[in-house]
């Protein structure tokens, strides 16, 4: 428990400090209250609209802990979400839309995983291609229009309210558990992280890393659709164009704020949730506070660079060393070295 | 002497990689540069050429003390280096190859007149006929080769060094390039030769000289030497007249394994083995002669694509690593830091990785069970780790290796391959794993040691098989078994040393 | 299939009764719906008027259309029309043209070259739509104040610009109505929602704002979900307004939640094919730019009977 807090304190403190940096210049930020018998407020507005990133972001986390990277899943969104609304919109039902969106995120990530661990194409080059035509087969689904529908049941997976919360933060708090326990209360955790650091040496321990790398890519897919899902229904329409559009991005991001290394290996998803919080907390706060749409995007850079910097091994010995000196300076000179040295 | 190294001296974390090695290149010689992996050939090599910074000693071209920082300033020296991945452009020509850097100009452009010039003027010499304008990767390995040769040859001039320019060459490219070789030396360049493979190092070189362990152990008239004398300098063991077998035999049992016609066309020829119930089968031969490679078949690292492996109950699967490990197979691998640990994991995990990975992901070892399992081997094979949750990655080689053989101890397999199992760990370490071979033995494990300590081999082995070119070419049994016949098997001239495919 | 032959056959024998002319169209391709609503038009246009017309898709490529202007040239055809994918680069294709003494129309979008080279350009003014927009806000709120919140296109692109202009040109000297909020919603229906979102949320629940002004109809319609969802009436408690009349917004009207659209019309060919027809007939020459009307739609204008008749046109 101890270790677990640990490992996601630096993200705690990040969100923390994003929290009260938007409090500052929008005061309402943070005051949380009921309409009706649902939650209303900021906060809950980046419970939901975190939603997309953070279910990517769980595919995204072992996606990379296999030293892999997912490009496709923006572009599985739009797919999934346009099956959805077709299967809709030709009167077929809910119960038939989920599971076709659902078995269409998996067959990308089938795809993926097929053309990275099989093929052995980079993963990076190897989900380009999805993330390129990707569009393209969404677009075909939806004949190039925003195919809209009226179906309250679908709708109320991307807008509805469940005892207080919307559905969308329901949905990836409730991913982000399974997939906790998946990876941890199995042994999927411990082979991801070793295929991550050492693909050959885990394939000579016996682990099946070509399954394995199916699996993970599989799973992407998955959060994928479940993303797509919700952004379709929450706008009661598929829109090819723009579903999803450079979500994959936010999603690496969120994961590297998270602390998983881009080369692979120990990874953590709740790390990567609080990093997808992060990053809304920002996009949230950037709207609220009022400035004109084209500081948007600097804004969140700088931010984001601002993380990733604290977050950088090198500053923080840098900073490290700088306090040791200081403090050795202060004791003067001769004083004995006040920093004891980890151990080995 | 051209080119002088005295003394140098060059430590990675943990071991000396050099340690005060001399080294002379006179102008107009091949001289030979040999050890086995890890003798300190590259280091050296990259010590010379500015590779690597030196932690001590000096280096003279032409009496004067040089101390080039990367290989562009020795280059500028005069040393020029050709590496076995020929390190040139394939989409590019050939001649733009060998004039990138230094094109000729006209008017502030590049001449591409001029350029074919300089090309045909650079490659001129070497007898070869060749479209100066094609891409260079039209052309073979040997052709490539040898414009790396040239350019390098044009840019330094002095010295040449040529590391392992042969791995990929068949016999008549080889015959080739050493047309080309012997024609720079006698136009007075110095020429450095690393190869493994000995027929070619007596075929071209004037002087050879030993590394091993990263310390020089002798240079001499290739003239003077013998075959048997040369691989008793790179393994280390003076010729023993009279060393027997080091101790009785193994009770071996019944016969638990056989492997027959097993191959991979290019690795390893189709070979016929028997495993015995609590033998160590000990494996011997030079390096890239075919040790590892039978080891890879045979464990599906490398699938075989002919032969069988059966036991009493019938054929066993071994295409892959884990129905290998599925047929009660295991597998130490000789490069432990790529093949064998993983290195930000714990020595818990890694000890627990090959029973987790045959038990399956939804199978999972319940944490407090590999705990268990981890500190029961830290203790019996007494792991030097501040505990089980310690990133193996930074124990020492030693313990390193013994988690992975603590993790195929875990799976008890029923023969486990060996590659190497003492290299690079200290004498303690090294005399604790030849303990826990006899203690797997004791159990009824059958073993297949691969290792150039022939010492080693002549303890531990209750048979020795001898690999050369790719091929089982003797099997030693019982008296038979010393260093001396072993020397001999590995020595005995081959068909054709040169020709790997 | 019948039906397509049977008409092209009929339309065949209507044009060369009347000597039709033929008139080549190169586009830019079908990237949004109001493209493909244009292309659909424009095939409608043609044939009310007994004109045949030559289609060639440019799939975003100038080069794609340079060689199809080229082709329509050496086909003699007596017209063409042009929706440039880019604004420079046409020098040398449009001489051509000219040399052959075949009128070009450019339609939608300009090109940077000498208007000598071209007969006329058909296109809307974006600034224009944004006045239409904020005239009709400015009518219907009379003396009342009015907070304003309003979602811009991409950053930077011109619609953006100019809708946002010509919106601020109207409002300008009524100073009960303000525009408290401006974010881009970057066109899409998704980001109209997310913003209006945050909109809501700033302004007291949504309680504070009296309309939104959004660049594009996508925008409108996302928005109008957020402002349901937050327990509003869209077009009652947040008046709507909003550019380009696509078939959704016009459902929205119907159902009473938005209050007003100004048509970005993707009939640029029929002012097109009138002007050529006055050339042909008299050598009329017709002004360099021909503005099309930027009409606007509110829910007096039975919205559903202009949902019925676009939803087919490819939006």
């Amino acid at each position: 428990m101890t270790a677990l807090l640990r490992r996601i304190a630096p993200q705690l403190l990040t969100l923390l400090a994003v929290l009260v940096l938007v409090t500052v210049f929008f005061p309402g930020f943070l005051s949380v209250g009921f309409s009706g018998d649902r939650l209303v407020g900021s906060p809950i507005d980046v419970l939901k609209r975190g939603a997309p990133v953070a279910l990517l972001a769980i595919g995204m986390t072992l996606v990379i802990a296999t030293r892999g990277i997912d490009l496709s899943v923006g572009a599985v969104m739009a797919i999934c979400g346009a099956v959805a609304a077709a299967a809709v919109d030709r009167g077929w039902g809910l119960g038939a839309a989920i599971p076709l969106a659902l078995g269409a995120g998996l067959l990308c990530g089938l795809w993926n995983g097929f053309l990275v661990a099989v093929l052995r194409i980079q993963p990076i080059v190897a989900t380009l291609i999805l993330m390129v035509a990707g569009r393209g087969i969404a677009q075909l689904v939806t004949a190039g229009q925003i195919l809209t529908f009226s179906d309250e049941g679908f709708a109320f997976l991307g807008s509805g309210t469940f005892l207080g919360l919307p559905v969308p933060a329901w949905a990836w708090i409730l991913a982000g558990i399974v997939a906790g326990l998946v990876v941890r209360r199995t042994a999927l955790g411990l082979l991801i992280e070793s295929v991550g650091v050492n693909l050959r040496a885990s394939r000579l321990a016996g682990v099946d890393s070509t399954v394995l790398l199916v699996t993970v890519y599989m799973i992407s897919g998955l959060c994928a659709a479940v993303a797509g899902l919700i952004v379709t229904g929450d706008i009661r329409g598929a829109d090819a164009n723009n579903a999803g559009l450079w979500l994959e991005l936010d999603a690496i991001l969120a994961v590297a704020i998270g602390g998983t290394s881009l080369l692979g290996g120990r990874f953590s998803i709740l790390a990567s949730l609080i990093g997808a919080m992060i990053i809304q907390s920002i996009n949230t706060g950037i709207l609220l506070a009022g400035f004109p749409p084209e500081f948007n995007l600097v804004i969140k850079a700088v931010l984001v660079l601002m993380i990733l910097m604290l977050q950088s091994p090198r500053l923080s010995d840098a900073a490290r060393g700088l306090a040791t000196r200081r403090r050795r300076t202060d004791e003067g000179a001769a004083a004995p070295r006040a920093v004891k040295e980890a151990p080995r | 002497m051209l080119l002088e190294a005295r003394g140098l001296l060059k430590r990675f974390p943990g071991t000396v990689a050099l340690d005060g090695v001399g080294f002379g290149l006179a102008a107009g010689e091949v001289h030979a540069l040999l050890g086995e992996n890890g003798a300190g050939k590259s280091t050296l090599i990259k010590c010379l050429t500015g590779a690597y910074r030196r932690d001590g000693g000096e280096i003279l071209l032409d009496g004067q003390p040089v101390d080039p920082r990367s290989t562009f300033e020795a280059q500028e020296l005069g040393i020029g280096t050709v590496y076995q991945e020929v390190n040139l452009l394939p989409n590019l020509t050939v001649a733009e190859n060998l004039t990138l850097g230094r094109q000729p100009r006209r008017l502030g452009l590049t001449s591409r007149r001029g350029m074919r010039a300089l090309a045909r003027e650079m490659l001129a010499g070497y007898g070869l006929d060749i479209d100066v304008e094609r891409d260079l990767g039209a052309y073979s390995v040997a052709v490539q080769q040898i414009v790396a040769i040239a350019r390098a040859v044009h840019l330094s001039g002095k010295v040449l060094i040529l590391d392992e320019p042969t791995a990929s060459l068949d016999a008549r490219e080889v015959a080739m390039l050493f047309e080309v070789v012997r024609r720079l030396r006698d136009r007075g360049l110095g020429i450095v030769f690393v190869s493994h493979f000995l027929d070619q190092v007596f075929a071209i070189s004037d002087r050879i000289t030993v590394l091993r362990n990263g310390r020089h152990i002798a240079t001499t008239e290739a003239a003077t030497l013998d075959r048997v004398r040369l691989i008793n300098l790179m393994l280390g063991r003076e010729l023993e007249q009279a060393t027997t077998h080091g101790r009785t035999a193994h009770d071996a049992g019944a016969e638990v394994l056989r492997a027959e016609g097993l191959g991979k066309r290019g690795r390893i020829a189709p070979f016929d083995l028997s495993v015995r119930a609590g033998e160590v089968i000990g494996m011997a031969g030079l390096l890239g002669s075919g040790r590892t490679e039978t080891a890879e078949v045979l464990f599906g690292a490398a699938a075989a694509d002919s032969g069988t492996v059966r036991d009493a109950k019938g054929p066993l699967d071994v295409s892959t690593p884990a129905r290998a490990i599925a047929s009660g197979f295991g597998f130490a691998p000789e490069d432990r830091k790529t093949d064998g640990i993983i290195g930000d994991l714990s020595v818990r995990e890694n000890i627990a990785l090959a029973l987790q990975a045959h038990r399956g992901w939804a199978r999972p070892i319940p944490r407090a069970e590999q705990r268990r399992l981890a500190e029961d081997f830290i203790r019996r094979l007494d792991i030097r780790t501040p505990g089980p949750e310690k990133p193996v990655g930074q124990l020492s080689g030693g313990n390193q290796q013994k988690v992975i053989l603590a993790r195929w101890l875990a799976m008890n397999p029923r023969f486990l391959i060996l590659d190497e199992p003492t290299r690079g760990i200290d004498v303690g370490a090294h005399a604790e794993v030849l303990r826990l071979i006899e203690e797997m033995v004791a159990g009824g494990m059958s073993l297949l040691v691969i290792s150039s300590e022939l010492e080693e081999l002549v303890a531990v082995s209750d048979r020795v098989i001898v690999v050369r070119d790719r091929s089982h070419v003797a099997e030693l049994t019982g008296q038979e078994i010393t260093t001396d016949a072993i020397v001999r098997a590995i020595a005995a001239p081959g068909a054709n040393l040169e020709a790997a495919e | 299939m019948i039906r397509t032959l049977f008409a092209s056959a009929s339309a065949l024998v209507l044009a060369t009764a009347a000597s039709a002319q033929v008139v080549g169209f190169s586009q830019i391709g079908s990237e949004s719906g109001w493209r493909a609503a244009e292309t659909t038009v424009t095939n409608q246009e043609a044939e009310a008027r007994g004109i045949q017309l030559q289609f060639s898709d440019a799939q975003q490529k100038q080069e794609n259309q340079i060689a199809a202007v080229r082709s329509f040239i050496a086909q003699g055809v007596d017209a063409i029309l042009l929706a440039p994918v880019v604004a420079t680069g046409w020098d040398a294709v449009l001489e051509e043209a000219k040399e052959a003494e075949i009128p070009v129309v450019l339609l939608d979008r300009m090109v940077d070259s000498d208007p000598s080279l071209y007969l006329t350009a058909v296109g809307s003014d974006l600034v224009h739509e944004g006045e239409v927009a904020g005239q009709w806000l400015v009518d219907h709120v009379a003396d009342q104040p009015c907070r304003v919140v309003e979602l811009q296109g991409t950053t930077g692109s011109s619609p953006a610009i100019d809708r946002k202009t010509g919106f601020e040109n109207a409002i300008k000297g009524h100073d009960n109505i303000e525009i408290v909020r401006s974010q881009t919603g970057n066109f899409t229906r998704a980001e109209g929602k997310t913003v209006m979102e945050s909109f809501l949320q700033a302004e007291n629940g949504g309680a504070d704002i009296c309309a939104l002004y959004a660049h594009n109809d996508d925008m409108a319609v996302g928005a109008i979900q957020a402002i349901k969802e937050a327990g509003l009436k869209p077009g009652e408690d947040i008046l709507v307004v909003s550019i380009d009349a696509v078939p959704d917004i016009f459902q929205a009207m119907a159902a009473g939640e938005a209050n007003a659209t100004v048509e970005l019309t993707p009939n640029m060919a029929g002012p097109a094919f009138d002007a050529l027809k006055a050339y042909w007939d008299n050598g009329t020459e017709p002004p360099k730019f021909i503005q099309t009307e930027s009409k606007l739609y509110t829910q007096a204008d039975d919205p559903q009977a202009e949902y019925d008749r676009r939803k087919d046109l490819g939006y």
